[in-house]
This record gives structure tokens, C-alpha cells and sequence, in this order.
């Protein structure tokens, strides 16, 4: 019998915030039984630090063939793993790579997948929120092993010290994995202020209805004395930079306020921006899951409210 | 080109979801209503066979009621719809849900899948590398561009870490994000034609049986307060609420 693997996402030589999270919450469930595992290329020195956060062994896939993040060919490889050791618990932390590798290895061993995960106790029950958050469904698994992916931001590393005994995992591809290739990989440049240092916050998302519109969250936020944040949809669209992005794949940002102006309050979105200290919401559509969890919620058309707030504003704070 | 475009019918948010104490499921005995988000990759798949010629299949798993729902899909200009429907399907995880849709897709062999980026009533944002894994076919996730040339799908998607460009050879399994397109409203005259089009139903038998759910629910438990959120109704005055309330928590 062995404990639980995590699977250990890296970028640029480090591992990420969010999987060695994961790799403590681990730790903190199953003591000393937690293995991470590495797949990549050239990542053997990434994996050695892993046993600071939590893991007594870390597994290596190193492979040129698995150098692009891609999540098949890192199907074969966790699949394999899991099936060979014996692992009951295999966790991820929530990531565009991620969730698409943690379905792939549900399917190839016939293993139940339960996902958007904020909690996980040792017996076997997790915590899943549902319906925009307004009930927390405790959900379970028929068998083992147990494959779990936990909503991002959820759980903070934890450096206790230690070393991990790296040992190599074998590295046998399907054909079909190696069908999807990487033609290029653009990261994002970092555009003006970062947004993350920020007290105040109006972010714009795709009810502004279009890039112009974002003048009028400009304005606002600089009335505010802030920043100026997006939504994932609007930022695809090209309307905003990416390095202004709140969200699971853009930034955490936890300001005194953060006003959200056209947005819908989508999980992707609401992860990034859920520490925030008080949250204003400003949306035509009553039923949007922001006003499920905004402190003041406006239902209204925005067009009209923000540049009067921003006036408003401008004219209480003698500017 | 042939292209899949696999949907799902879900309870319409207007008229409230909630779960149902008796099975700790999601109530789906109301109105089902075409999730958001697959309606991208239905306006995708129609833009593709548009330029280049061929034909939109839309597959769905669901309760029969789900047909409504699916009407949309070819209102919007697909050719016609395959359900899969079961009461031996109801109920079914992840695992069950991409064997039966994989099964589904088996069946009409197209040289393209589209999925939406998750399912409007909580579902994984994951489904499609389920089904990519049991169809053992090449998968794009989250693509908010693609194009279809020589035999191969490109797709362009966000990361964490910036954007990647990934090219796969058909048939091919492809997520397209919300920001891919704006989708169309269907007309009077699809609305008028969309009930002429095939709709076929397909039982677990069809499509290789049902498989029992490897994951089970426990039990609900209301989440912990936020706090009282106010809500107003603009009538002209909330530029001035929004203000009095920043003064009153200290923030102006």
C-alpha cells in the first residue's frame, strides 16, 4: 500500500505555488507516505527541492519528449507511475495543464475524479462547491486509487525542511500522445504597474462591451487612486493586456476594494480576486453569480453608473 | 469535414439551480436549457463548415427533455443532433460521461470534436481529455483561436504562464475557450427549419453500456457566509449608494 502521489507542475525551474500547496496539504494528511512526481525535461535539480515542502520521495520523468507542457504524453507517465507503486491518492492542484492530465489518468486507469476540491480530509471526503459556491457538496470515491484536483489558491506551501530521495520514473509513450505538438510558446510580458501591489481595484470584464469601454474602469480607477484589472475573457479578446488578468490563470490579488464592472463572477475569475477586502459588483444581469459573493452589488446598466461614480468620486475626493 | 460538436442540456440559471435533497444530485426536472459555454464551439464548428465545406453534428447525454435544448444547436445551423439518453446513463461521473460520449463519437467517426470550456451548471472543465484519452486521439484545451489546414487543427490557448500555440493532425479532440467568437442568435427561419432536421436517440446499448460512477456524494453542507451582500436596482441613484457605502467602510 502506498500513500498519495502529487503531481508537481513546474515553469521556468521552479515547481508552481499551487502544487507544492498541494504537496503540503499531503504531508499534512498522510505523514511521511507522500511521493511528488516531475515530468520534463531537464528537471531532475526541480524535484530535488521538493522534499522542503513535503515529499519523501519525488519522481522524475525526465525525457526530451516530455519537454513542452503538453498533458498526454504526462498521462502515460502518471498512469504508469500509479499503477506500478500502487499510489490510493493522486492529487493536483487546478491548472489549464493539469486538469487535462488528471482526466486523462482517471480515464486510462478507471478511476474516480473529483475536481474544484478546497478541502480533503484523510478518510476520503472532500469539499466541492457548488452552484456559484452556495453549497459545499462533500463528495467521495467508490475505490481506489483516488484522483482529486484542488480549486487554485487553496492551500499556501508550507517549508518544513527535509530532503526527497529522487528516483527516475519510466517513461513509455503512446502513440497518440505524441500526436500534439507545441508549435510555440509566447509568456506574457509584464505591462505597466503590477497590478498585484494595488489597494484599489476596478476590473473589466466582457459586459463593457467592448476594448473601448475600458476607459470608463480607466477613469474610475484613477479617481480610486488604483489599478486596473480583467477578466480572462476580455484579455483572449484582446481588449486588455494580459498582465493585467485577475483570475486562475492571471493574478491573486487581494486589494482593500476591488470593483468589478461587467463581470460575471465566473469561478476563473473569482479565484483570483476573493481576498479582496470589500467587493463592489456593477452588472446588468441580476442572476450573475458576482452578487453571490460582492459585499454591495449593483444591478444596473454600467454605462450609465460608473462615469457618475467616477465623478462622484472625483468630487469627494477634491480632485 | 465532419465536425462533432459534444454539448449539455442544463437547468436554466433563470429559473434557479439547486440540488435535490433526495438524491444530493443537481435538480434537473425544469427547464433545460443549452449551457453558455458549448454555444462557442457550436458557433465554431459552424464558422469551419461555413469556409470549408461539410457537416455539424451535435451530441449530447442527457434526460429526453434535453432534445429542447439541442433544437437551439440546430436553429443555430447544425445539421442534426444525436441524444444519448438512458436512465442506466443518469447520474453517471466523468468516467461514465466520456464513455458515453466517446461512445457516441465512435459512431459518427468526424474528423473534428469541439467542446465548450467547462458546462454551465459546475461540471469539470476536463471532460474533453476524458474522452480524447478513450478515443486515443490528440486533445488542444482552452483554444480561444483555431484553424483547420492540411489535415491538422491549430489551436492557439491561455496557460498560466502566457499563451501556447499546439498543432494536432485530424481527428482531433478541441476545447475552444469563451473568448473564441461571438456566437450567433438563431433566425426566424432556423428556428422555423431547426424542427425539420435529424434528431436521433441512442440508449447505453448503443454506445457499449453504462459504467457505475466511481465517485460518490456525501452529503451537502450550506458554505460559510460571506456576509450579508446588499443588492440595489439602479434607479438612478446607485452611483450615489455606491459612494455613501465606500464612505461608510472607510474607503474614500
Amino acid at each position: 500500500m502506498a500513500g498519495a502521489l502529487v503531481f508537481l507542475e513546474h515553469h521556468e525551474g521552479a515547481v508552481t505555488k499551487g502544487s507544492l500547496g498541494v504537496l503540503g496539504k499531503a504531508a499534512q494528511l498522510f505523514g511521511g507516505d507522500v511521493a511528488g512526481v516531475v515530468v520534463g525535461s531537464g528537471v531532475r535539480e526541480v524535484a530535488a527541492g521538493a522534499g522542503a515542502y513535503g515529499a519523501s520521495v519525488v519522481w522524475v520523468a525526465d525525457d526530451e519528449r516530455l519537454a513542452a507542457p503538453l498533458p498526454q504524453p504526462r498521462v502515460d507517465v502518471l498512469a504508469k507511475l500509479v499503477r506500478d507503486e500502487g499510489f490510493e491518492t493522486v492529487l493536483f492542484a487546478q491548472s489549464v495543464l493539469a486538469a487535462d492530465v488528471a482526466a486523462g489518468v482517471a480515464m486510462r486507469l478507471g478511476a474516480g475524479l473529483n475536481w474544484d476540491l478546497v478541502d480533503l480530509s484523510a478518510d476520503g471526503v472532500g469539499v466541492s462547491p457548488a452552484l456559484a459556491d452556495s453549497v459545499n457538496v462533500r463528495v467521495g470515491w467508490a475505490g481506489t486509487p483516488r484522483l482529486a484536483v484542488f480549486r487554485s489558491g487553496t492551500f499556501d506551501p508550507v517549508e518544513a525542511g527535509g530532503a526527497a530521495e529522487v528516483r527516475d520514473a519510466a517513461v513509455e509513450l503512446e502513440d497518440f500522445s505524441e500526436l500534439a505538438e507545441m508549435v510555440e510558446q509566447a509568456h506574457a510580458e509584464q505591462q505597466g504597474p503590477s497590478i498585484e501591489d494595488a489597494d484599489v481595484i476596478v476590473a473589466g470584464g466582457r459586459g463593457l462591451g467592448g476594448p473601448e469601454s475600458f476607459s470608463l474602469c480607466e477613469e474610475l480607477a484613477k479617481a480610486l487612486g488604483g489599478a486596473v484589472g480583467a477578466t480572462r475573457a476580455v484579455v483572449d479578446a484582446g481588449w486588455y493586456p494580459y498582465s493585467a488578468q485577475v483570475g486562475q490563470t492571471g493574478k491573486t490579488v487581494s486589494p482593500k476594494l476591488y470593483v468589478a464592472v461587467g463581470i460575471s463572477g465566473a469561478i476563473q475569475h473569482k479565484v483570483g480576486m476573493q481576498g479582496s477586502g470589500v467587493i463592489v459588483a456593477i452588472n446588468k444581469d441580476r442572476n450573475a453569480p458576482i452578487f453571490e459573493f460582492a459585499d454591495l452589488g449593483v444591478v444596473g446598466d454600467l454605462h450609465e453608473i460608473v462615469p457618475k461614480l467616477t465623478e462622484l468620486v472625483q468630487a469627494r475626493r477634491g480632485s | 469535414m465532419k465536425i462533432a460538436v459534444c454539448v449539455k442540456a442544463v437547468p436554466d440559471a433563470a429559473g434557479g439551480r439547486r440540488i435535490d435533497p433526495a438524491t444530493n444530485r443537481l435538480d434537473r426536472s425544469g427547464e433545460l436549457t443549452l449551457s453558455d459555454f458549448d454555444s462557442y464551439a457550436v458557433e465554431e464548428a459552424l464558422r469551419l463548415v461555413e469556409a470549408a465545406g461539410g457537416e455539424v453534428v451535435v451530441v449530447s447525454m442527457g434526460p429526453e427533455r434535453a432534445v429542447d435544448a439541442l433544437r437551439k444547436t440546430l436553429a443555430m445551423g447544425a445539421d442534426r443532433a444525436v441524444l444519448v439518453s438512458d436512465d442506466a446513463l443518469a447520474g453517471s461521473d466523468l468516467l461514465g460521461t466520456a464513455q458515453a460520449l466517446a461512445g457516441a463519437l465512435e459512431r459518427e467517426q468526424p474528423d473534428l470534436m469541439l467542446f465548450g470550456q467547462q458546462s454551465a451548471d459546475g461540471g469539470g472543465a476536463c471532460l474533453w481529455a476524458a474522452v480524447a484519452e478513450q478515443l486515443r486521439r490528440p486533445a488542444i484545451s482552452q483554444a480561444s483561436e483555431l484553424t483547420v489546414e492540411g489535415g491538422s487543427v491549430t489551436g492557439k490557448r491561455q496557460t498560466e504562464f502566457g499563451y501556447d500555440t499546439i498543432r494536432a493532425p485530424l481527428p482531433a479532440v478541441v476545447a475552444v475557450s469563451d473568448a473564441i467568437n461571438t456566437p450567433r442568435y438563431p433566425s426566424l427561419k432556423g428556428i422555423m427549419g431547426a424542427k425539420k432536421k435529424p434528431q436521433e436517440t441512442l440508449g447505453a446499448g448503443d454506445i457499449g453500456g453504462a459504467s457505475e460512477s466511481r465517485t460518490t456524494v456525501v452529503g451537502l453542507d450550506p458554505p460559510k457566509a460571506r456576509g450579508d451582500a446588499r443588492i440595489i436596482e439602479d434607479d438612478g441613484s446607485a452611483a450615489d449608494q455606491v459612494v455613501e457605502f465606500l464612505a461608510g467602510a472607510r474607503l474614500l
